[in-house]
């Protein structure tokens, strides 16, 4: 009775254990996600360094069409807009565009921009030279900006691959301290959601 | 269902001896009703939830409800059917049923089993308590998608996370029990591969619970420190990733809809035989499927996410893998026919019951190969067509089985035989009600309506007319079944200890009613 009694215990002691264990591998599924995402690059997040322009790259003769998309998050009193929609760029070939940028609230405010590419495998092929997103941006109350990407899309961009989007999402990193700095709060709601819809892989 | 008071105190007054035994009963078959009567009671609130929308989608437009109250009635309903009806049930029937088929005198751990089942009604209530609050309830759908739920979520979501954890809590102590039983409480001779095929698929859902009910409570506190702790797990404000949030939850996800519906396996598996005059066919077969179903669950969770904009190669690695699963189920389809091909048939209610089981979710399979085409898949996300897949597989899977088990066991807890006739009335009406119900949705989601939205536009009007009316019989049919429930505890045709002629098991060997104490010496199984 008393061995039966001891196989019982070490079964539930057992069990319990690998529920806790189930517990934290939730939590680790956090690091496992981003670790394979990196690899695989399957969920469109570009690389968060600059890549070196590379000149001995030869500039192919296939074009791609890249659009250009900007979303402003819940909080950020910023207006935020791609100043081209598009552009059709040939591969290995350094392009430029740029940003607009608007601080509407009455006091300084920073940001940060996630870039996301579209689709998501694409993103391994799209290196930035130059970045607004590599940095945080500080902008005083009612000043404007424009915000350049240099970039340069890998030779090797695979042939299914004909559009791509880039998109940014600016957050605040400053939090606006008084209230009614938030404008027009409910679009910007919307914006931030299609977003986060958005950018997954 | 029998009073056998020895352990709760005497000479008090009547109301508290009667409240102290079931909130203090240790005893696997007290407990059991507990679950069961839990179980029907959420099953009629979340039906009457039901009711209520199927009311409001009868006509395109806006009659009774708010387009924010009817999001938090469709959240609450999948919530309460999904962790208050039909999990409870299978815990319910485990309970009563798992130790009289092994022939064990009781469940392992008793007091663990009482506690497992206490924290359910506090659990339920925190849950349902969300409809009074401000700001309402939880409006974002039963998979709490980030960042509905999140940055978004009314203040209430909060109860609902912590009625998840003790849930969560809940059914993983309960599956312990059950494991620990069947591995160690089983009479000497019922070796693992004589065990009846209900114990065997229960053995299995409660591995599987005890893996993914964890990880569900992972998500939902990391939805809790999303909220109010400053993390980012799912917001990509601050470099999270909101999209992590729906393969954490599929995770979970996939192996609880297997959770739903292997242990209505095991039910359907014990009817066909009796009622068959058989022996199941293909006993060790079964047992095989049923592990294989269970493994492939865990590698399957991208199927729901087709449309989120994974590359193409998880795609097809999702929807091969998915289907696969056919596979094992084909296998278990063909032995329930197999097992009554030539038996000596006879169709009381139980054997009516697992047939439309058997047929029906054979349907809501077929449904559901079609929505693992990830092609076909981009014109099904998210429209009735789910909605009718879901609900094919998991009313005739998992409720329809819970009813075929209550039928066919209520003889053995009551001692008293239900009313045949009205039996299969209550059969019938939700036979039709059912179909009435889901089967227009199949055509009203490939003409492209959208789920979860409270109006709809005109040319979807005449077929959600006719779903309306089908779920209303479907809805009275369960008032019917309460109504045979008590009747039979209140009395009727005594029954046999055998109950069913082609009944064979050790549950019964046993008389009718089952005494408050079983098998205190363990029989010996050949």
């Amino acid at each position: 009775m008393t061995d039966s009694r001891d196989r019982q215990r070490r079964h539930t002691a057992l069990l319990l254990l690998v529920a806790v264990g189930m517990f934290g591998f939730a939590f680790a599924l956090v690091p496992l996600y981003n670790v394979f995402c990196e690899l695989t690059g399957i969920n469109g997040k570009t690389s968060g360094q600059a890549a070196v322009s590379v000149q001995t790259s030869p500039i192919m003769e296939r074009e791609v069409t890249i659009q250009f998309l900007a979303h402003v998050g819940r909080g950020m009193p910023w207006e935020f807009r791609p100043m081209e929609s598009r552009l059709r760029v040939r591969l290995g070939e350094v392009n430029e565009t740029r940003f607009y940028v608007r601080n509407h609230a009455n006091q300084a405010v920073t940001g940060q921009a996630v870039p996301s590419v579209a689709p998501g495998l694409a993103a391994r092929y799209l290196h930035k030279i130059e970045c607004f997103c590599f940095t945080q941006q500080t902008l005083e109350a009612g000043e404007e900006m424009e915000m350049l990407v240099k970039f340069y899309m890998g030779v090797d961009l695979p042939a299914d691959i004909n559009t791509l989007s880039l998109s940014y999402a600016l957050f605040p990193v400053t939090v606006a301290q008084t209230t009614g700095l938030e404008i027009d709060r409910d679009s910007s709601d919307v914006t931030s959601a299609a977003h986060e819809e958005h950018s997954g892989s | 269902m029998i009073a056998h008071a020895e352990n709760i105190p005497r000479g008090r007054h009547p109301l508290v001896q009667f409240i102290a035994r079931w909130v203090l009963t240790t005893n696997h078959k007290e407990i059991g009703t507990l679950y069961l009567c839990l179980s029907f009671t959420l099953f009629m609130i979340a039906g009457a939830m039901a009711m209520l929308f199927r009311l409001e989608l009868a006509q395109p437009g806006l009659q009774f409800v708010t387009a924010n109250f009817y999001n938090q009635t469709v959240t609450l309903h999948g919530l309460i059917m999904v962790f208050g009806a039909v999990m409870p049930a299978f815990v319910g029937l485990a309970n009563w049923m798992i130790p009289m088929m092994i022939g064990a005198p009781d469940m392992a751990l008793p007091r663990l089993n009482n506690f497992s089942f206490w924290i359910l009604p506090f659990a339920f209530f925190m849950l349902l308590s969300t409809l009074f609050m401000e700001g309402g309830a939880p409006n974002f759908g039963w998979t709490l998608y980030a960042p509905l739920s999140t940055t978004y979520g009314p203040p209430s979501t909060d109860f609902l996370i912590f009625g998840i954890h003790l849930m969560g809590i809940s059914s993983v102590l309960g599956a312990i029990n059950i494991i620990v039983t069947i591995f160690n409480l089983r009479a000497p001779g019922m070796t693992l591969m004589k065990m009846p095929l209900f114990v065997w698929t229960w053995l299995i859902t409660a591995f599987l619970l005890i893996m993914v009910m964890p990880v569900l409570a992972g998500a939902v506190t990391m939805m809790l420190t999303d909220r109010h702790f400053g993390t980012s797990f799912f917001s990509a404000a601050g470099g999270g990733d909101p999209l992590l949030f729906q393969h954490v939850f599929w995770f979970f996800g996939h192996p609880e809809v297997y959770i739903l519906i292997l242990p209505g396996f095991g039910i359907a598996s014990q009817i066909i035989p009796t009622f068959s005059r058989k022996k199941l066919f293909g006993y060790r077969s079964m047992v095989y499927a049923t592990i294989s179903i269970a493994v492939l669950s865990f590698i399957v969770w991208g199927h729901h996410m087709f449309a989120t904009g994974m590359p193409l190669v998880t795609e097809l690695f999702f929807m091969y893998a998915t289907m696969l699963i056919a596979i094992p189920t084909g296998v278990k389809v063909f032995n329930w026919v197999a097992t009554m091909w030539r038996g000596s048939l006879t169709f009381e209610t139980p054997m009516l019951f697992a047939l439309g089981f058997v047929v029906m979710f054979t349907i809501g399979g077929l449904s559901g190969l079609m929505l693992a085409i990830v092609p076909a898949d981009f014109q099904y996300h998210d429209t009735f067509f789910v909605v009718a897949h879901l609900h094919y597989v998991l009313y005739p899977g998992a409720i329809f089985a819970t009813m075929g088990a209550v039928y066919y066991w209520l003889p053995k807890w009551t001692g008293n035989m239900y009313n045949e006739r009205l039996g299969k009335i209550h059969f019938w009406i939700a036979v039709v009600g059912l179909n009435v119900t889901f089967f227009p949705m199949h055509f009203v989601g490939l003409a492209g309506m959208p789920r979860r939205i409270v109006d709809y536009s005109l040319p979807f009007s005449d077929l959600n007319l006719v779903s309306s009316i089908g779920a209303g019989f479907l809805g009275l049919s369960q008032l019917l079944f309460l109504y045979i429930v008590v009747q039979t505890i209140r009395g009727g045709e005594k029954a046999t200890d055998q109950v069913w002629e082609g009944a064979e098991g050790l549950e019964w060997t046993i008389p009718s009613p089952a005494p408050h104490h079983t098998f205190e010496t363990p029989p010996h199984v050949e």
